[in-house]
């Protein structure tokens, strides 16, 4: 670094803004954690170290149902929303500069933008109608609420590894006698898959932790682990919540390390 | 015997952009290139050279004008169907798979049964001496061994003719030249038509059987390397293969007058006289037939000594002099000197 370069780290008070921010991000988080071990009653009390709290979540039978329909909804609303940000990241890169494109990226980037409750409330209007209409009242509406507002979170680490292919590799592989197919599936998909499997990664986890579309749009008796929680804070808290969180937890700190691991590949 | 057309080029023009903007990469170009030949496109950047190898592989459409490959018209045939493979400048490796299977990618899209393709797959790696780095990713290798693979792989489909663009301009100056004895031999043994564009004059004057020069689009002359060289056609030609000098002149019976007043035997025709620096003797002011010149500057290059000289109209002319083993030229700057050409070395060309 030149000598007389800005450095951010030479700013008066940077310290300590860096420890207050870091406090403010992880302390909550590290509180949770730690009294999903505590022995009593309370969220605020330590009263000694047991995992009671993970094994009475474990024999909660509303828990169970609640974590098996949230995989259920994020496997299939992951599954979808990558199939089109797959499709549309191909759509959107694979072509020349057309007019209207960032039109079209705005378009697939919607559910970052539009705030999530006017989402909530359109799609439970809509909902309603269609149920009104079919009379079906199955956990197909909430993934495929899901699945809509998955696909930005899905595209956006597809999209970045098809920018960052080199173009020439299709190119050579039609000039090898692959037909366009061949060429997508033996060459495209092939190199695009980490960054596929990150997409879905982050769908997953985002349709995994998702409250408020969720509960606008579930029916009765289809509470999600984030909106079962929700309800049960309503009540008594107990450290049964912190216990779920930090399984929660866990399990997405997993899949985003996965996620890291995979677009970092990239780079290399 | 007449020899078989592998490559023709009809009328060729490809245009980039519309309207106003656009911009004629390949203007009217027509081009035939025999089976079994080295054939080299030499030009510098934006010359029109890659566009016209582009329209051979199918990568590019031509805005007019007929592709030709065995004479069968391919102008509106994708590349995935035309018997042509190409070795990419960025070589082009697939990085998701192995070495063998890179090589062996195009025989699988052909649909060719597996042990065909191994044993092909092995072959091609014994001709570009790679057979130990079969099972390699194409990352783990060096820019040599990854150029060595992309030949493999274009040439294990014994394409009809291989299109090679700038393979060697990544390389290293030594590796250069190793690769470009590897790419003859390998043209040799295969009898393959080789196309090859490069905007290195050596590399086009050591390997080609035949070079055409291009530049803005068009082709200025096809010959062989040195015909080229010592028979140019204008002075694109001449001035961008090897140094040359060039003079204004007054065509005559069988020659042509300096703007000095010295007549030289020249053969060609147009209004400039080229000669090249070592086609140039300085000799004494005094000798027979010697057009008299004065020596500006001397610059020393090794093997030989550039002599810059003004002639007596004020037209500057560099000679050529090898340096001798020990001292100096023996001329010396201001001094008058007498200049001889060689004999059939002037040429008259166009402008």
């Amino acid at each position: 670094m030149a000598e007389r370069g800005f450095s951010v780290s030479k700013l008066p008070a940077f310290r300590p803004v860096a420890l207050g921010v870091f406090l403010a991000l992880y302390l909550p988080i590290f509180t949770l954690v730690v009294y999903s071990f505590n022995a009593g009653n309370s969220i605020a009390v330590w009263d000694g170290f047991s995992l009671k709290w993970y094994l009475s979540a474990w024999e909660n039978d509303a828990v169970k149902t609640a974590t098996l329909r949230s995989l259920y909804i994020a496997t299939f609303a992951s599954l979808i929303a990558t199939t089109a940000a797959t499709m549309a990241a191909l759509g959107t890169t694979r072509r020349k500069a057309f007019k209207g494109q960032t039109f079209i990226y705005v378009m697939i980037n919607q559910p970052l933008m539009v705030p999530e409750i006017v989402t909530a409330v359109a799609l439970l209007i809509f909902f309603a109608q269609i149920k009104v209409f079919t009379g079906y009242q199955g956990l197909g509406y909430l993934i495929l609420a899901h699945a809509a507002f998955c696909i930005p979170f899905a595209y956006l680490p597809i999209r970045a590894r098809l920018e960052g292919m080199d173009l020439s590799l299709e190119t050579a592989a039609a000039d090898l006698y692959a037909s366009p197919w061949q060429t997508f599936r033996y060459v495209t998909l092939p190199i695009l898959a980490p960054g596929i499997a990150a997409g879905a990664m982050l769908a997953f986890v985002i349709s995994l932790d998702d409250v408020v579309i969720t509960e606008f749009v579930k029916s009765g008796g289809q509470d999600t682990l984030p909106t079962y929680m929700l309800g049960q804070m309503r009540r008594a808290i107990t450290p049964e919540v912190n216990a779920i969180s930090t399984a929660l937890l866990v399990l997405t700190v997993v899949l985003l390390t996965c996620f890291f691991l995979l677009t970092r590949k990239r780079n290399q | 015997m007449t020899q078989k057309i592998a490559v023709a080029a009809e009328h060729t023009v490809k245009s980039f952009g519309q309207g106003k903007a656009s911009v004629r990469a390949l203007d009217d170009v027509s081009l035939e290139i025999q089976s079994g030949e080295f054939f080299t496109l030499l030009g510098p950047s934006g010359c029109g050279k890659t566009t016209l190898l582009r329209l051979i592989a199918g990568f590019e459409a031509p805005t007019s004008g007929r592709i030709l490959l065995d004479g069968a018209d391919v102008t509106e045939l994708p590349p995935n169907r035309r018997p042509v493979n190409t070795v990419f400048q960025s070589y082009a490796l697939f990085p998701h798979l192995t070495v063998a299977e890179n090589v062996g990618f195009a025989l699988k899209m052909q649909g060719r049964k597996k042990p065909e393709v191994d044993d092909t797959v092995a072959r091609m790696l014994a001709l570009v001496k790679m057979e130990t780095f079969a099972t390699r990713k194409t990352a783990q290798l060096s820019g040599g061994q990854q150029q060595r693979v992309a030949l493999a792989r274009a040439l294990a489909p014994q394409p009809k003719v291989l299109l090679l663009d700038e393979p060697l301009s990544a390389l290293d100056l030594k590796l250069r030249k190793e690769m470009q004895v590897e790419l003859k031999r390998l043209q040799k043994e295969t009898g393959i038509t080789f196309v090859f564009v490069t905007h290195d004059q050596e590399e086009a004057l050591t390997m080609s059987d035949r070079i055409g020069v291009m530049s803005a689009g068009k082709l200025q002359q096809v010959a062989t390397p040195r015909e080229i060289y010592t028979a140019p056609v204008n002075r694109f030609v001449a001035s961008f293969i090897g140094e040359t000098n060039f003079l204004p002149v007054t065509p005559t019976q069988g020659g042509a007058r300096l703007g000095c007043g010295a007549v030289v035997a020249a053969a060609g025709e147009g209004p400039v006289l080229t000669i090249r620096p070592e086609q140039i003797t300085v000799t004494p002011v005094d000798a027979v037939g010697a057009i008299p010149a004065t020596v500006d500057a001397q610059v020393y290059f090794g093997t030989d000594t550039h002599c810059h000289l003004r002639l007596s109209d004020g037209e500057r002319v560099t000679a050529r002099i090898p340096s001798p083993a020990m001292g100096e030229t023996g001329v010396g700057i201001g001094q008058r000197v007498g200049l001889v050409f060689a004999p059939h070395a002037a040429r008259l060309i166009r402008e």
